[in-house]
């Protein structure tokens, strides 16, 4: 097996809460690294108390039999690492996907994902997981969940 | 000594996740059984992960958790409290937020980079919980039931962290720290009488099973 084809069968894996994006399309997956024969994966919890990591963790296992996966609890997710395909998935979904970190710093403008309005508020800083907030769209009076910039 | 102080910190997130979580589906309001959920999801996601680092990557986390005899943990007495009130209850969160923000920055800097990252990840996440408790902050500053719950709770506060910080934390809460002349702060390496009970509900589940039971 090739690195390739290893992110290949990772791409397949869906989130288990929103599984319309793929751990690839998260960002989670921080390294493949095939060596002889041998199969390492470093892998990032998204927030340190989602219950899906033991979950997310046994999947990867299953889907690339024979990896050794390490669970990696340093800094070096955060949702800037959501791929561009991934945030495209999250918004036709309906989730509104997480403004990249430094332009999030700076304005507090969050967009509705289903008709583009930026008349939108704050219902509640917590959402059904951990990583979503609940917005409320003004203008297409539709309520939304916005995944949270971290 | 630092494995004292990282057991310290994940103490404090394991017992006041399981406080906070004391209100989910009786708080005042849905968003706020909502909020409190996720946040105590989320320190003792925080607890998780300190006692991994202690334990070590193939350590046993829930042995530090829930296997401990009483008097080795290390919380400070403020987050044992068992708070029925919700002016009590959002001026510890507020007072603990801003005593975890000092602490979690002065962690930031640590020479020792598997601590520095994990503070690093942990603090993004506490921006929420900040942003949560400086909004009711605000809506409760001039009401006296929430002023009174804060000066009450104040030599609580002031144990959650060694001396070096309290000044700060003084600083940024408009409080002034304990003396010998006034009220004492209730030390860490002090329990009050209502961790006991609180540790015999969390643990009553785990300690009924057999001995290698897998969950």
């Amino acid at each position: 097996m090739v690195e390739a084809e290893v992110w290949a069968l990772l791409e397949e894996i869906p989130d288990p809460e929103i599984p319309v994006v793929s751990l690839v399309d998260l960002g989670v997956i921080r390294s493949v690294d095939v060596d002889n024969g041998r199969v390492h994966i470093e892998f990032t919890p998204t927030f340190l108390g989602c219950p899906a990591l033991e979950y997310m963790k046994r999947a990867i296992e299953e889907k690339v039999p024979g990896a050794e996966v390490q669970v990696i609890q340093d800094d070096s997710w955060s949702t800037d690492k959501i791929t561009a395909a991934g945030r495209e998935k999250l918004r036709e979904a309906g989730f509104a996907p997480p403004a990249p970190r430094l332009v999030q710093l700076q304005s507090q403008v969050h967009k509705c994902p289903y008709c583009g309005s930026t008349e939108t508020r704050l219902e509640n800083l917590f959402g059904p997981t951990p990583c979503r907030s609940l917005r409320y769209c003004d203008s297409c009076r539709q309520p939304f969940e916005q995944f949270k910039t971290i | 000594m630092r494995e004292q102080q990282l057991l310290a910190i994940a103490d404090d997130e394991l017992f006041l996740g399981w406080r906070e979580s004391e209100w989910t589906g009786i708080a005042p309001m849905l968003e706020e059984d909502v909020a409190f959920s996720s946040i105590a999801q989320n320190e003792i996601g925080h607890a998780r992960a300190l006692y991994q680092l202690v334990a070590g990557e193939d350590g046993d986390v829930d042995a530090l958790a829930f296997d401990r005899p009483l008097e080795e943990y290390r919380c400070a007495p403020l987050v044992e409290l068992h708070l029925l009130d919700w002016a009590h209850t959002i001026a510890r969160r507020w007072l603990y937020e801003t005593a975890d923000e000092i602490r979690i920055a002065a962690l930031k800097s640590d020479p020792d980079p598997a601590v520095a990252g994990l503070a690093a990840k942990i603090d993004r996440e506490e921006t929420y919980h900040r942003m949560h408790a400086e909004m009711w902050h605000d809506r409760l500053k001039e009401e006296p039931r929430f002023t009174e719950a804060v000066a009450e709770l104040w030599p609580y506060a002031v144990g959650m962290l060694p001396e070096d910080l309290r000044p700060e934390l003084a600083v940024r809460t408009g409080q002034v720290l304990p003396s010998d002349n006034l009220s004492q702060a209730h030390e860490r390496g002090t329990h009050t009488d209502q961790l006991a009970p609180m540790w015999e509900e969390m643990t009553e589940v785990r300690r009924s099973a057999p001995a290698g039971a897998q969950w």
